[in-house]
């Protein structure tokens, strides 16, 4: 009976068309030609911006620290290739504004020259935390989109005696298969990466979960995992958000992680599998994140791709190799077709969060002709997060922002089946994006007009107070003056 | 290289499903009880439902003109004619013409635009005409041919069925008669008991849908096959329909074993008025209904029992239209106590306790 109530489960979701088949059965592209230049944004992960610590002109080898991490919540930089640093200056940044950042370019010299790496011969001889140090130094941060430093997260797991790692081989967005290939094709590594993991959180267990739709990587991964009992490969099935993580650990270990709290505090910590390839790298070549497997698909790719490029490669560089024609996009998308933003030109860098780069043609993309509402409630019964969609999406039109709030705006996960399933072409996930932006600016004006006004209300104190002490000096000063003139009459009159 | 850009936010992809193409499910699930009906009651049946559905578009139109809206796209969309589909189905076959032409008005103008058009009304347009036509022309509204097919030599021609629907009905006690439920209730008043009541009564023709009733209502058969299909189509859930038609047979399955002779048995109740039509078209209509599972068992149970409890003890023979019309209007309350829980809290909203175990 408690079984039973315990029984993980999935809610909502999407099966959308899957459209991995063109990457997914062709092997990775590690030979991609080196880039002339590399714009390596000094943002690549959530947190505090990196810092430069290198001169325009410098000379650079591959994995050399370019830019180092500020405070806890922060990545470092390196540099992806060998060469020159001809510019570090503001470039647009890889998301649907194209607003700039701080980006160091690269121009690079073509030996692809790595800094002398430290050799390891025993990781597990290091102590669990030396792994996330070294992890940090690295400048990892997950890689399945989110870019939260990992190194913090595998002290979070240490500190709170995380108990189970989930590996998030998932990768439910459609059309993207880095994770699949890199599974089929690197399993061993990334077994290895967890169970580096494991040693550095002090954990005992991992369970690897694997779409369904992705029987040789999971063949792969098992085969790989067989010797170390710690190490589980699941299957999970194929459905759309199984890869966001709060689902994923529902689903494995049956807890569900509270609003507002991070999933170490269950015992449960999340990586993927791209980031454990990382970790593998980082402690035992000693090698920074500098590239990572990138998606190129679409309908206007002529020759869809994963292929392993250096950070900081252009789009436009990505989509020549892989031929796509420019007259056939009709949006690129950065990321998966559910959750990916759009970009408004292709002269922006891959960075670590770049899962997939799709050129998308118009008759694979959600007709825009938005129809009213019908009420049909699908986009509840897909909401994976338990909301209402289409009640937030009403609010946020009427201006309603803190109903919108007040039902659950900010449990919104932005998965997109919403705006997948909406049979009205309602773009409901741009709403709640919109609408978060919108309160979050709302509550800065708040903030600063209650700031405004606290000033004033010092100001005002002060000039009563300088008034009154004026006021008390003048007055001592006539009672000064009367007391003299009284004195010198007094005098005058003695005289 | 600029592209477009808008929206910025995923999904980029989706389901080809339109609006359009649900209403479009939803007609072709209607087609074989409309057919049905159709050949049952003849012409005469065929002339309303054209002049029910053309003037449902010409409402529609005339509203999105003094709108200041372009109406092609909208009535495009199929609502329009779906909700005049849906009211002619409810309506008596013979009614003259003005029935059909009325009822739609009071459909869009009143059920639907004075709202906001699509997907803002509060009550089902096509009950909402159904009732008010109902209420101000009770002879019209409850005047029941007999079943006349067509091409059979007793049934109407075509220019007969013209005069019928212009001019009127002639001949009236010749042609026309009660249903099972207002014959029931008739009945009762004279104090007959119910197995004397029913003694021609024949299940296997009503649920055919071989008798007296409303043009498309008549037929259980080919309105629960084309429901069923609905479900499977994934086009409308199964959760109304099941509560509503469950509530209802639960309800006089448990007075009919008490007392026979008073009350009508589950099969009789589920067999014969708008029952199906109503549980799988009417009550599952989007925009009136629950938007949770649990909110749609509660409506669903809601609209069986007021449908009993008007069929059984009400003036009305048929009770149906204002099941839904009143279950409508507490569809925002429903909404507003039955919400899904949301991931990482509990019911009130609170964030759930961990577990330290």
């Amino acid at each position: 009976m408690l079984s039973f109530f315990a029984k993980p489960r999935i809610r909502g979701g999407v099966h959308a068309e899957e459209r991995k088949a063109a990457t997914a059965n062709l092997p990775i592209v590690t030979d991609f030609p080196l880039p002339k230049k590399l714009y390596i944004p000094l943002q690549q992960h959530v947190g505090k911006p990196a810092e430069p610590l290198i001169r325009v002109g410098d000379k650079v080898l591959k994995g050399q620290l370019l830019a180092y991490s500020q405070g806890m919540i922060s990545a470092p930089v390196h540099a992806p290739s060998s060469g020159s640093i001809i510019d570090v200056n503001d470039y647009p940044a890889p998301h649907p504004s194209a607003l700039p950042i701080r980006t160091i370019v690269l121009e690079t010299d073509g030996n692809d020259e790595w800094v002398t790496t430290p050799n390891i011969t025993d990781p597990f001889q290091l102590s669990p935390e030396d792994i996330s140090l070294r992890v940090g130094a690295a400048g990892i941060v997950g890689l399945g989109g989110a870019t939260f430093p990992t190194a913090v997260k595998l002290n979070m797991g240490r500190d709170n005696h995380v108990d189970t790692l989930i590996i998030n081989g998932a990768e439910c967005e459609p059309y993207l298969s880095c994770d699949d290939r890199q599974m089929q094709e690197r399993a061993d590594q990334i077994i290895d990466g967890v169970r580096l993991m494991l040693h550095s959180m002090v954990a005992h267990s991992a369970v690897v979960a694997i779409e369904d739709n992705k029987p040789l990587a999971f063949l792969a991964m098992q085969t790989a995992a067989n010797p170390f009992p710690a190490i589980k490969v699941i299957q999970i099935p194929t459905r759309y958000p199984m890869g966001w993580d709060r689902q994923l650990i529902r689903y494995v270990t049956g807890k569900e992680v509270p609003i507002g709290c991070r999933s170490s505090e269950i015992g449960v910590t999340i990586h993927n599998v791209s980031t454990a390839y990382a970790v593998h790298k980082a402690i035992r070549l000693g090698q920074p994140l500098v590239s990572r497997v990138v998606t190129v698909s679409g309908g206007a790719v002529a020759r869809p791709l994963n292929i392993e490029v250096p950070l900081g490669t252009l789009i436009s560089d990505l989509f020549v190799f892989c031929s796509v024609n420019p007259s056939h996009i009709a949006r690129i998308v950065m990321g998966g077709p559910m959750m990916g933003d759009s970009l408004p030109h292709t002269h922006l860098p891959t960075v670590k969060a770049t899962s997939g780069i799709l050129a998308l043609t118009q008759s694979e993309l959600k007709n825009t002709e938005e129809q009213p509402c019908i009420r049909c409630a699908s986009c509840v019964s897909v909401c994976p997060a338990g909301l209402r969609p289409l009640d937030m999406a009403n609010n946020i039109r009427m201006n309603q922002l803190d109903v919108a709030v007040d039902i659950g705006l900010k449990d919104c996960i932005s998965c997109g089946c919403c705006s997948y399933i909406c049979p009205s072409n309602i773009p409901l996930v741009q709403y709640f994006k919109y609408a978060s932006g919108e309160v979050a600016a709302r509550q800065q004006a708040q903030h600063k007009s209650e700031q405004t006004k606290r000033l004033i209300d010092a100001r005002n104190a002060r000039m009563e107070r300088i008034a009154q002490q004026q006021a008390a000096e003048e007055q001592a000063r006539l009672a000064a003056k009367a007391e003299r003139e009284q004195r010198q009459a007094e005098q005058e009159v003695t005289t | 290289m600029i592209t477009h850009l808008k929206p910025s936010s995923g999904a980029h992809i989706g389901t080809p499903v339109t609006v359009g193409h649900i209403m479009g499910q939803v007609m072709l699930a209607l087609t074989p009880a409309t057919a049905f009906g159709l050949y049952v009651f003849g012409w005469p049946a065929l002339n309303l439902f054209v002049i029910t559905v053309l003037s449902a578009l010409f409402f529609e139109a005339v509203c999105l003109k003094l709108a200041g809206r372009i109406a092609k796209p909208v009535l495009m969309d199929g609502s329009a004619v779906l909700t005049g589909w849906l009211l002619a189905m409810t309506l008596p076959p013979w009614a003259p013409w003005w029935i059909g032409v009325v009822g739609s008005g009071i459909a869009m103008i009143l059920g639907k635009q004075v709202y906001g058009g699509l997907g803002q009304n509060l009550f089902n347009p096509a009950m909402l005409a159904r009732v008010a036509l109902l209420i101000s022309f009770p002879i019209e509204m409850t005047t029941w041919a007999n079943v006349s097919p067509l091409f059979f030599s007793d049934s109407p021609s075509i220019s007969d069925s013209w005069r019928i629907t212009f001019a009127g009905l002639t001949n009236i006690d010749a042609v026309t008669g009660a249903t099972t439920l207002g014959f029931i209730k008739t009945e009762f008043s004279q104090n007959h008991l119910l197995p004397d009541i029913l003694k021609d009564y024949s299940e296997i023709l009503n649920f055919i849908g071989w008798t007296r009733g409303s043009l498309g209502e008549t037929s259980t058969l080919f309105l629960a096959l084309g429901g069923i299909w609905l479900i499977r189509q994934g086009i409308i859930q199964w959760h109304i329909p099941v509560s509503l038609l469950l509530t209802v047979a639960v309800l006089s399955g448990i007075f009919h074993t008490v007392d026979s002779q008073h009350y009508a048995s589950p099969l009789l109740h589920l067999n014969s008025g708008a029952m199906m039509c109503v549980a799988f078209f009417i009550a599952t209509d989007y925009v009136t209904s629950p938007n949770t599972p649990a909110g749609q068992l509660v409506f669903g149970a809601g609209c069986g029992l007021l449908i009993f409890v008007i069929r059984t003890w009400g003036a009305y023979p048929e009770g149906s239209g204002f099941a839904i019309l009143l279950m409508n209007s507490a569809t925002p309350l429903i909404d507003y106590y039955i919400r899904p829980r949301i991931y990482g809290r509990d019911r009130k909203g609170k964030p759930i306790e961990i577990n330290k175990s």
